[in-house]
């Protein structure tokens, strides 16, 4: 490993780096899900992950968001190494700067689009109750989404609930969003709808989109492409 | 507050499990303070009956170690054989002169006795009788003899030197009457004509056969003690000082001195074990109402494993996971306490109505009932503490899940 001092200054002003990011499922038969990944993502990119199903990208995705830990490697944001923090720690770095948009909807069942929206926001508790209410009724309205705030996830559509997602993700006006196929179950006008308010998000609040995607027309028309096979990176380059 | 909500959320959508476990704090709530009331209720009616019924502090002419023979206190650590102890002349001597010394501190009425041994004989029957003797007034003072009287009355002893009051059963049994002449006759060999001048019934056999009262003047001569008493009754202002007059009047006056509570220690003692066992009743209740929490905690943390997951990733940190669940155990819990504490109080106000017919006597006795808001705070704690626990080990595993493994499973 590179000696922590030395790469402060080659790391400075990168948002997310990824150095020799390894993860290991321990099991009889060890299961190398990730195998030294090396990147780095800057502020307001929109990158794309790619690759043949089950080469490591929902995996990496978890690494890079602090939800799972690498078995090697370090993750750091904004050069803070992430190593060695707390799971408590690394909550608190997921509820300011992180937002996770799955494939699958996930939201809360029992509560309403509104609500969903509301709840990593009242955690953080940044803003007073009333900006929030006002906050959260911008976002649903800036995805379309304002004739359903009271609408539960079930009385949604997928491209709804989706929107929903993406829209919680931004909730607290993360750095970074971290989108596992968030197009991969929904029919391509939802899948233009929810594409088009990633890439808004990027252009309008110089927030980092990374999103994982087998479709590689949606690929294409991201600026940086990262190719990953059996857990390696393949290529990783910007698109003309 | 957020957690709360999201904790009252998954609680309210399973009302059916909810309102089944509350009803299961509720019930062992309910009971465990009926239970307590009736207990405590039934303790202290008994206390009191006791209470009345016995003296406070009796003190005998008796010490706690035999006493201390000539031969032993001139050689210290020899063992004498073969020597006729002393002769006692047993009682309390100077009767007046200990009750003033007595009197100078503790607060209460004081009552003298000299009681003996006696052989009652009337148209040709005999029956052993204790016979005390007695200062009325005193007497009175003291205890509730008065209450059990049936014929004749206790305050005669007063005014006839040679009165006597016996039992009615003892009189039946002699076929003997008020206003009748008995013969009482002393160990000694002295006889002495007696006057039956009040009949008692105590519902105690062995005080209504055997137990005779006269004035003291008389007795002394009968039993050949003059100016001696053998016990000193003290009825004391606050009994809660019983033990320690007891002691102290022992150290000053060098003869036995007891307290009620010690008179009656294995009474108390028996109260300890009923209490006990009472305890772990109710606390058996309790843990079984938390088991219905620990079941329906653990079902929601089983269901909920998405919303962990999602929670998590959201940037929830694992104590407030944990946080919620343990809410969850606490909110069935205090909905379970408050209906408990409304149902225990409605059950044990019922039970206080409740009549009972007793066969032996004519009059009607209700449940002793005893409210106290102690049972109610005891019972709620320890229903809040079982549910916090048994939320508390399903909280603790909802905290650990892993998200990934769930958000991968989820596909
Ligand atoms: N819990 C697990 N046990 C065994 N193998 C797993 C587990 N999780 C993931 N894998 C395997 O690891 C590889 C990478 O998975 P994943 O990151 O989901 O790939 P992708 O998202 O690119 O399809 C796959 O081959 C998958 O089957
Ligand atoms: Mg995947």
């Amino acid at each position: 490993m590179i000696p922590a001092a030395a790469t402060r200054s080659e790391t400075a002003g990168s948002l997310l780096e990824a150095r020799s990011l390894t993860r290991i499922l321990p099991a009889v038969v060890p299961v190398t899900l990730v195998e030294d990944v090396n990147i780095k993502i800057e502020r307001a990119e929109f990158v794309a992950i790619t690759g043949p199903s089950g080469s490591g990208k929902s995996s990496l995705l978890y690494l890079l968001g602090l939800l799972d830990r690498p078995t090697a490697g370090d993750m750091l944001i904004e050069d803070t190494r992430t190593g060695d923090l707390s799971s408590a720690d690394l909550a608190r770095l997921r509820l300011e700067k992180i937002g996770f948009v799955f494939q699958f909807h996930f939201l809360l069942p029992e509560f309403t689009a509104l609500e969903n929206i509301l709840i990593p926001m009242q955690k953080l508790g940044a803003l007073p109750a009333k900006s929030q209410l006002e906050h959260a009724e911008g976002l649903l309205a800036d995805l379309g989404l304002e004739d359903y705030l009271d609408r539960r996830p079930a009385q949604l559509s997928g491209g709804q609930r989706q929107r929903v997602a993406v829209a919680r993700a931004l909730a607290n006006s993360p750095d970074l969003i971290l989108a596992d196929e968030p197009t991969g179950s929904l029919d391509s006008k939802a899948t233009e709808q929810v594409f088009d308010s990633l890439q808004s998000i990027v252009k309008r609040q110089n927030t980092t989109v990374v999103a994982v995607t087998h479709d590689m027309e949606l690929a294409s028309r991201m600026k940086r492409r990262i190719h990953l096979v059996d857990g390696r990176v393949d290529y990783d380059r910007v698109q003309p | 507050m957020l957690l709360l909500k999201i904790a009252a959320t998954h609680v309210r959508n399973r009302m059916r499990q909810t309102v089944v476990s509350t009803l299961g704090v509720a019930l062992g709530v309910g009971f465990s303070v009926a239970m307590a009331s009736l207990m405590e209720g039934s303790q202290r009616d008994f206390m009191t009956t006791l209470i009345e019924a016995i003296p406070h502090v009796e003190i005998r002419d008796e010490q706690r170690e035999p006493a201390q023979q000539p031969a032993t206190v001139l050689y210290d650590a020899v063992a004498f054989h073969g020597l006729r102890p002393l002769e006692d002349l047993r009682g309390i001597r100077n009767p007046t002169e200990a009750i003033a010394s007595l009197r100078e501190w503790v607060q209460g009425e004081f009552a003298q006795r000299l009681s003996g041994q006696a052989v009652l004989r009337y148209s040709g029957q005999d029956i052993g009788m204790t016979l005390v003797g007695v200062v009325p007034r005193r007497e009175l003072a003291v205890s509730k003899i008065s209450e059990d009287m049936r014929q004749g009355s206790y305050e005669a002893l007063d005014t006839t030197a040679n009165g006597l009051v016996i039992g009615r059963k003892a009189a039946n049994r002699l076929g003997a009457d008020l206003g009748d002449t008995v013969i009482l006759t002393s160990a000694g060999g002295i006889a002495k004509r007696f006057k039956i001048v009040g009949l008692f019934h105590t519902g105690v056999t062995t005080s209504d056969e055997g137990l005779a009262y006269a004035p003291l003047k008389a007795v002394q001569i009968l039993l050949e003690k003059p100016n001696i008493i053998n016990g000193i009754s003290i009825r004391l202002a606050d009994i809660k000082l019983a033990n320690a007059v007891a002691t102290r009047a022992e150290r000053q006056l060098g003869y036995k001195a007891i307290s009620w509570e010690e008179a009656n220690e294995g009474l108390m003692e028996a109260f300890v074990v009923r209490n006990a066992i009472m305890y772990t009743v109710v606390g058996a209740i309790l843990v079984v109402a938390g088991f219905g929490i620990f079941n329906i905690v653990s079902t929601i943390v089983h269901e909920k494993a998405r919303d962990i997951a999602i929670l998590k990733s959201l940037g929830f940190p694992e104590t407030d996971i944990q946080q919620i669940f343990v809410l969850e155990g606490l909110v069935i819990g205090i909905l379970g306490a408050i209906v408990g504490c409304l149902l225990g109080f409605g059950l044990s106000s019922y039970l206080a109505t409740v009549k009972f017919e007793v066969t032996t006597d004519i009059e009607m006795t209700r449940l002793p009932i005893h409210f106290s808001y102690l049972h109610y705070v005891l019972a709620c704690s320890l229903a809040l503490f079982s549910s916090g626990v048994a939320g508390f080990i399903p909280a603790r595993k909802a905290a650990k899940l892993n998200p990934v493994d769930i958000i991968r499973g989820a596909t």
